[in-house]
């Protein structure tokens, strides 16, 4: 991994934002893309950057910072098993229209401790704060019956996760966040926000986007079995009778 | 060692799935079968999508039946016309079988189905399997003056238009092995296994052909509707991933001939012991699977 970022970088910003008179923030990421290969099996991503205040240096109680990553949004259909005579099978279903693939948020403090439940909802911090659109028509009950359920599956698979003191503010000024993204995540568009919260309130707010696509291979074979559906199912085939009549013929010198 | 499956779209242990084809390659070399019906469900135990794990299993198949058809075609244990008519069956059959998938996986009943016939077919078949070997090994007493099954089986003469199948030394209808292989095409698409531990007996009792023809001739069969059937897969449900079929192949061609040589130093009996018995176990960690309170009782489905 790079180093997070140069002193040399922000003293070159710093000038330029003094102007202003509310703090900004300059984040960046230890990757813009992230390549799905034939190893990959999940990522690490740095997320970091600096608090650039009007004066040049940070006040005496310094701001929180809150990040967070989100994958690109999937409409879902959430389905739940009931025991029908004697026989666990699907027996209800649930639409969300816009839960987001993936979703991670780290924090300097919890984020209760930060702002208001109001203003958490707004900017979606915290996995219980998601608009996941569901389904128009349904009781409430039910509703957070299946939003519960989502919430609790993505979470064990770590497709959503909270860390509540993820992220570490160096001097008031430098923060850095750790975010783990799992193999089995969609490809797409990310995109990273960075919150800077003070007494409650939103002060600044960056966003950046990630790409994370297959390459070489894995790209080829996905798009190969989506376009040239034929030739794949060819191939497939052609590859097991190869490999059958190869063993065949190596092992027949042995019998 | 992890390697990404780009259609499963998830990475998984590249040396367990090579060993999991080696094992599953050893009992169909030993059995003459494709091992379908082990492969799909241990895939999907290990946490891949059930459809996927059931189209690339059927690539498996492909491959571990080629060296048992090519030895049964060279000594002439084939019967090739009724082999293509069992085929013909079998691809109308899995073309068929497609749109029940669709519309099963639409109502979100597509596990329990796919449960529930495992369940249903292997405590079936294992049964009958477990009673012939116990009474072959004269653990149980066979019963008494049994009466000999009639060659014909009187449904199959009653159909209209015979063909002659002279390897067979049959005169039928081809009807018959048509529905056969329809039956066996539908399984395939559905289940993932290729359906030789069903067209087995089917051939034997319903059609009556000699036992000399009837394993080359199903493994032919099997060898063509699975490679039709992946070919249906990647068409309609475009869910074959070459990368975990070539993995499961790897192991599987090699453990398909090692179980062949086992074959042959093991008592067939005893065989047939021990293949009953892991039919039967594959089954009841199915009906486990049904009745017990599931892992995850929410699923999701991509819209």
């Amino acid at each position: 991994m790079k180093a997070p970022f140069s002193s040399i970088r922000v003293a070159l910003l710093a000038p330029l934002l003094i102007a202003a008179d509310k703090p900004v923030l300059v984040p960046d990421i230890s990757a813009r893309q992230v390549q799905i290969r034939y190893s990959f099996s999940g990522a690490q991503l740095l997320l970091f950057g600096a608090i650039a205040y009007p004066q040049g240096r940070a006040p005496a109680r310094p701001a929180d910072v809150a990040v967070v990553l989100r994958g690109p949004v999937q409409p879902i259909l959430l389905r739940e098993k009931q025991k029908i005579a004697y026989i666990w099978m699907n027996a209800d279903s649930s639409r969300f229209r816009s839960a987001p693939s993936f979703y991670s948020v780290a924090s300097s403090r919890p984020i209760r401790d930060l702002v208001d439940d109001r203003t958490a909802s707004i900017y979606e911090l915290g996995i219980h704060n998601l608009q996941l659109s569901p389904g128009s028509g349904a009781l409430p009950e039910r509703e957070r019956h299946f939003e519960a359920g989502l919430l609790d599956l993505r979470s064990r698979a770590g497709l959503y996760s909270e860390s509540p003191r993820g992220v570490e503010i160096t001097d008031g000024i430098l923060y850095r966040a750790v975010v783990t993204i799992p193999s089995q995540v969609p490809v797409g568009t990310y995109t990273a926000e960075t919150f800077l919260i003070d007494s409650g309130r939103i002060v600044a707010v960056a966003t950046r986007d990630i790409e994370i696509d297959k390459s070489g291979f894995e790209r080829d074979v996905w798009l190969a079995a989506r376009r040239y559906r034929f030739a794949y199912g060819l191939a497939c085939v052609a590859m097991s009778l190869g490999l059958g009549w190869a063993a065949a013929v190596a092992f027949r010198r042995r019998l | 060692m992890h390697i990404y499956l780009p259609i499963a779209g998830q990475s998984v242990n590249a040396l367990f799935m090579i060993l999991l084809g080696f094992g599953v390659g050893v009992l169909s070399g030993m059995f003459g079968i494709g091992g379908g019906f082990l492969t799909t469900p241990l895939l999907i135990f290990y946490g891949i999508p059930p459809t996927v794990a059931v189209a690339s299993a059927t690539t498996q198949i492909t491959g571990a039946s080629v060296s048992g058809a090519m030895v049964h075609m060279r000594r002439g244990g084939v019967d090739v016309k009724m082999a293509i008519v069992m085929t013909v069956g079998g691809f109308l059959g899995s073309v068929v079988g497609a749109a029940v998938f669709r519309m099963l996986q639409s109502t979100g009943q597509i596990d329990v189905v796919i449960s529930f016939l495992y369940v249903l077919i292997l405590g079936w078949i294992g049964t009958i399997m477990l009673k012939d070997a116990l009474v072959a090994l004269d653990i149980v007493e066979a019963k008494a003056a049994r009466k000999e099954a009639p060659r014909h089986n009187r449904w199959v003469a009653s159909l209209p238009l015979r063909w002659r199948f002279y390897s067979s030394g049959l005169y039928l209808s081809p009807v018959a092995p048509l529905a056969i292989g329809f039956a066996a095409g539908i399984m395939t698409v559905l289940l993932g296994i290729g359906g030789g531990f069903i067209i087995v007996p089917a051939m034997i009792y319903l059609l009556g052909m000699p036992a000399r023809v009837v394993i080359g001739t199903s493994l032919a069969m099997v060898l063509s509707v699975s490679a039709a059937t992946t070919m249906v897969h990647a068409l309609t449900t475009r869910s074959v991933d070459i990368v975990l079929a070539g993995l499961l192949l790897i192991g599987g061609v090699v453990g398909a001939q090692y179980g062949a040589l086992l074959a042959l130093r093991t008592k067939p009996d005893l065989l047939r012991l021990a293949l009953a018995l892991i039919i039967l176990l594959v089954g009841f960690r199915m009906l486990l699977g049904l009745a017990w309170r599931p892992d995850e009782i929410f699923s999701i489905e991509y819209l």
